[in-house]
């Protein structure tokens, strides 16, 4: 099980405003979430550390999903994942969004 | 609605048992301390290395504590999670807070970091004793779904207080490891009543090892917290030598149960298969007298 890292960016987004979050955590089928106010003039960088090698292109359409629906720029995300299904980190990149925004606590 | 200590993580409790915004995270996520070990074996490593640290205040008292995160590889202890604890009571030894609070899940040594894991681990066990040593209430609390196991185990016994619901499990050998070494027919890990009888709340409380027992609630671990603070064993050396006849009596009195009921029964529960029925409350009052301790 070593780990695979991958890296996204998504240009044009809104800027949004908020605090540093973390949901999840890094256990069997789950996942942890970071999120950090970062100068992206608009993008939003993400980077996976996954134990599961050879789902790049799913992580790629999650994050493409994610991206769509919130359109969230000037942050920057960081994953750690144990094997989650697509389902879940969909949740989780949600819920950080929302903490980070402070609408919610973890 | 109450909320279950057990089902929560450990970022999730000090949320609940804190004043509300008062914690203040040392090392946080996003200072991105994490196991060197870890990544030299190529394996996910979390942000926070899989425990919470800093400080914050309860019912208006100034604390520090540590939480472990039973879902990041059983809450074992790595070097770096190890040393953030010691950090914690370190600190505690030098600016004097009402107490520490730790907040326990964890199988002991994460084994992947070896040597460096139990080296972290006596570092915990000594820091405790330190922060007794210098005034400070050291209060542990167990009830999450990973126990409180291994070297873990004996650090959160130097503690001045330990406070755990039925649920939460303490002990050495974790009920799997007992099996793997000998045999099925000695101890069924999977034998859940067997279990509980060994090394759950209700057993601890009896054995007098476990100093408060509660139901699994925030309301009620938070409560029991706040009433420790002033309330645990004291540390010094007549303490220390009357812990060590309580042991001694011990194991003349129970050397021979084969079980946890066979104690109970010694203890002077006529129907010791009744326990595991007996709702926190009914149970603290009918274990009035009936404790080893």
């Amino acid at each position: 099980m070593t780990i695979e890292n991958l890296k996204y960016r998504f240009d044009n987004g809104t800027p949004i405003q908020g605090a540093t979050a973390i949901v999840g955590v890094l256990g069997s089928g789950n996942l942890e979430v970071m999120v950090e106010p970062a100068a992206l003039g608009g993008a939003c960088e993400i980077e996976v550390s996954t134990a599961a090698r050879g789902f790049g292109t799913i992580w790629q359409a999650v994050m493409k999903d994610f991206f769509t629906r919130h359109r969230a720029g000037d942050i920057r995300i960081s994953v750690n994942d144990a094997g989650a299904t697509p389902a879940i980190v969909s949740l989780r990149l949600d819920q950080a969004i929302e903490t980070f925004k402070g609408q919610r606590k973890t | 609605m109450t909320r279950s200590y057990y089902e929560s993580n450990a970022r999730a409790r000090i949320d609940a048992l804190l004043d509300a915004d008062s914690f203040h995270e040392w090392l946080p996520a996003d200072a991105r301390v994490t196991s060197p070990h870890l990544a030299t074996l190529e394996l996910p490593a979390a942000f926070d290395d899989g425990v919470v640290i800093g400080r914050g205040s309860i019912a208006g008292k100034q604390i520090f504590i540590a939480a472990q995160e039973g879902g990041f590889m059983g809450g074992a202890v790595g070097e770096v999670h190890g040393a953030k604890i010691v950090g914690v009571l370190e600190r505690a030894v030098r600016d004097h807070p009402a107490a520490v609070l730790l907040l326990l899940e964890t199988g002991g040594v994460r084994l992947q970091e070896a040597n460096a894991g139990l080296i972290a681990v006596s570092e915990v066990m000594r820091a405790i004793l330190s922060a007794r040593a210098a005034g400070v209430p050291v209060i542990v609390a167990i009830g999450g779904q990973y126990g409180c196991f291994g070297g873990m185990g004996i650090a959160a016994r130097c503690a001045s207080t330990i406070i755990m619901s039925e649920e939460g499990r303490l002990g050495l050998s974790g009920p799997e490891v007992i099996e793997t070494a000998r045999g099925v027919e000695e101890y069924d890990a999977r034998d859940r009543a067997l279990v509980w009888r060994t090394v759950g709340g209700k057993h601890r409380y009896l054995l007098g090892e476990c100093d408060v027992i509660v139901p699994d609630s925030m309301a009620a671990f938070q409560q029991a917290i706040i009433a420790s603070i002033n309330n645990g064993d004291a540390w010094t050396l007549a303490a220390l030598e009357q812990e060590h006849e309580i042991l001694s009596e011990r194991v003349q009195r129970f050397g021979k149960c084969k079980d946890g009921r066979d104690i109970w029964r010694e203890l002077g529960w006529a129907e010791p298969d009744a326990i595991a029925m007996l709702d926190n409350d009914e149970f603290v009052k009918a274990a009035q007298g009936r404790r080893a301790k």
